[in-house]
């Protein structure tokens, strides 16, 4: 029924979208399509919530991420291709209808909305009228009415949510995202990531120069002037020169301090002595509240992304700890498959700043790694890391085998398959054709004369479909495990 | 005294090796590589072994390794364990089985050759020595802890030149102050602590050592 409905509000949606068309184009009424689209947005919205909510299934969005907002130039006016604006009203609306106009998933939406009366009429209306022809059967007065009747109402009753299925698969076939439109997401993501990468590498490596140059260089530096003010002094003043080799101890000293801060915030030591693990116990350790690690990993991540796991866990219990009120966190590293995952279950009050989630978010993404934060002001906050491939390298290693069924098809199509095909099959044609008397062992000249024939072809079709199976059973498996291991997992590593 | 050294930079190994002999000691082996360290400990048997944390052919903590698979071997082994950073977990490891005879120093220490030989003396007589860095890092993440906050500052200090491993004397001479005021302070500071008091040096080291550890890991 609500399909019948829902049906009858598109048609009336598409008559208006038509019509807008026709003004848009017809007219050059522009202004009209961006309306036009959201509305088709939210209906088709509404479709996909449906499929959802009715049949279990999901369609995503596949619409282009929308523009950014005009940027105001430096000279106070806004561009949008050669022309310039004084307020971002109309930049704005310009790229916003370039966006949808451009978009595939617009046209798409329009062509769905079109059919979709029809279809959801059709799908909608099937089991109704096969219920209501079901009820009103008995009323012929015939025997057979009553039952038959029934009959024709259950399968009405029964038909439906398969119909609601169909209906579904039908708005997956147009709303859901094109394999292009998937592919273009994932490589904006990874534009994006690999972007973002760079940056905070760029800027690691500045940070560590500038820590270098204002640090350890300078103390070197002041430590040879000491040292060649002492060389000076050695002979006529021996006790000054000692005052000095001291000092020049002390600034040694104090340089080696600051190169091994240093270090720590390249790669820490422990991390590359023990793994993440034992590099989060000891960082556990020296945080001033009381951390309780816990953790089970097989096998050690490989180091980029022990590194990225390491510092998020290192930023987030900095943050974790300094909030007021903050006794107690417990961090549990664990493995779920391929995927590493981090929980930091701390009593402060906050989360944690925007700042911090974004940097942390930054070191994962590059990995697919995201950062989820749940828990009510008020209660303990749960920081959950994921790094859905971090341990893909250990077990990729095992290449898909073939299941034990596909083998014995395979075994059972070569070994048997010529039996049919060739002696039961192809020579009793010939036998047949040739009129032969010999009926020998040929399975077909022994059955009755009308059934000779059809037996024949079955023979032949069953061998063939034997071998052909036995044949490309192993060729398609070996396709599909050519394409799981060209698919790279560690897109960050193997490039 | 005999010594086995396992250090991988050559020029830091030839200079302990230097700096142990023209200190009377006997370097029986100087080694590079986790296994060898394994070999020598065992089989020369040292006074005192000296090693490096990161050795060769994993460049990881194989030094540490060695040398603990060697106390397990020959419980009591004298080791003082050097490298360019100091963890507490590590420490941890290194007093977890509680016979002594242990250090764990960062390798700044040894520029100062006087207190470095002094350390390995120590750590060869069965006693301790621990990185005033290691101290520092215990007592400051037991700082909210109730009965240290309740010590003095004077006790403070008393306490981390003691958790280093020194002995009432050494510790007299470092603060400029009596034995018998050091023996004051280290009685109050084991009243405030609830620990039992011994006249041992060393038994006393593990004990503070032991309270610095027990606490944090609860």
């Amino acid at each position: 029924m609500a399909l019948v409905l829902a049906a009858l509000a598109e048609a009336v949606a598409t008559v208006a979208g038509a019509m807008s068309l026709i003004l848009v184009y017809g007219l050059g009424m522009v202004f009209l399509l961006t309306p036009v689209v959201r509305m088709h947005r939210v209906l088709t919205g509404l479709a996909r919530s449906r499929a959802w909510a009715w049949s279990g299934i999901r369609v995503p969005e596949p619409y282009d991420p929308p523009p950014p907002p005009p940027v105001l130039q430096p000279d106070g006016w806004y561009r949008s291709e050669r022309t310039l604006y004084k307020t971002p009203t109309v930049p704005a609306w310009n790229m916003r209808w370039k966006w949808m106009f451009a978009d595939p998933a617009t046209w798409r939406d329009m062509l769905w909305l079109a059919l979709d009366p029809f279809v959801s009429g059709v799908l909608g209306l099937l089991p109704l009228l096969l219920i209501g022809c079901g009820v009103a059967t008995p009323f012929l007065w015939h025997p057979f009415a009553a039952p038959l009747g029934l009959a024709v109402a259950a399968a009405g009753v029964l038909a439906a949510p398969r119909l609601l299925q169909a209906h579904a698969r039908w708005t997956v076939l147009l709303l859901a995202p094109t394999a292009r439109t998937l592919l273009a997401g994932t490589m904006r993501h990874l534009a994006r990531t690999r972007t973002e990468a760079i940056d905070s590498q760029s800027a690691e490596l500045q940070r560590i120069e500038r820590e270098l140059h204002d640090g350890a260089q300078a103390r070197l530096i002041a430590m040879g002037m000491t040292l060649g003010a002492a060389e000076g002094l050695v002979r006529d003043d021996p006790a000054a020169a000692k005052v000095l080799l001291a000092r020049a101890r002390e600034a040694s000293a104090t340089a080696l301090g600051e190169l091994r801060r240093v270090v720590r915030g390249i790669h820490p030591p422990v991390l590359a002595e023990r793994g993440l693990g034992d590099a989060v116990r000891a960082l556990a350790l020296d945080s001033p509240i009381q951390v309780t690690v816990e953790v089970d990993l097989p096998v050690r991540p490989e180091p980029p992304v022990e590194s990225a796991a390491f510092f998020a866990v290192s930023e987030l219990l900095t943050d974790a700890a300094g909030q007021p009120g903050a006794e107690r966190v417990l961090i549990d590293i664990s493995h779920q498959g391929a995927a590493l995952r981090v929980t930091i279950t701390g009593d402060g009050d906050a989360e944690p700043s925007e700042e911090v989630r974004h940097g942390v978010e930054r070191r994962l993404a590059s990995f697919d790694g995201v950062l989820a934060v749940s828990g009510v002001p008020g209660s303990p906050t749960t920081l959950t890391l994921d790094l859905p491939y971090a341990l893909t390298h250990t077990i990729t290693d095992k290449a898909p085998k073939m299941p034990g069924w596909k083998v014995f098809l395979v075994v059972f199509g070569w070994s048997l398959g010529w039996l049919p095909l060739f002696p039961q099959g192809l020579v009793s044609m010939v036998f047949k054709l040739s009129g032969t008397e010999e009926r020998a062992w040929f399975l077909a000249l022994h059955v009755p004369e009308p059934f000779q024939w059809p037996v024949i072809v079955f023979m032949i079709c069953l061998g063939a479909v034997m071998i052909g199976m036995a044949a490309t059973i192993p060729l398609r498996h070996s396709r599909e495990r050519w394409l799981a291991e060209a698919t790279p997992h560690r897109l960050w590593l193997e490039r | 005294m005999r010594v086995v050294i396992a250090e991988d930079l050559h020029l830091l190994r030839e200079g302990l090796v230097h700096l142990l002999r023209a200190h009377g000691f006997e370097v029986v082996a100087a080694v590079e590589s986790g296994p060898e360290l394994l070999k020598a400990l065992t089989e020369e048997r040292p006074e005192v072994a000296i090693v490096d944390v990161r050795l060769p052919p994993t460049f990881t903590d194989e030094g540490l390794q060695a040398a603990l698979e060697a106390r397990r071997r020959v419980p009591g082994l004298p080791v003082l364990v050097l490298s360019q950073h100091v963890e507490q977990l590590y420490a941890r490891e290194l007093l977890a089985d509680g016979s002594g005879a242990v250090g764990y120093l960062l390798k700044d220490r040894v520029l100062n050759a006087h207190q470095f030989v002094d350390a390995v003396r120590r750590v060869a007589d069965g006693g301790t020595a621990m990185d005033p860095e290691v101290i520092a890092k215990l007592l400051a993440s037991k700082a909210r802890n109730e009965p240290l906050g309740s010590l003095t500052p004077r006790e403070r200090e008393v306490l981390e030149l003691m958790a280093e491993g020194r002995s009432n004397a050494a510790i007299s001479q470092r603060l400029f102050l009596s034995e018998s005021a050091v023996g004051k302070h280290t009685a109050s500071i084991f009243g405030k602590l609830a620990l039992a008091p011994s006249d041992d040096d060393n038994r006393r080291v593990l004990a503070v050592l032991a309270y610095l550890n027990a606490a944090q890991a609860g």
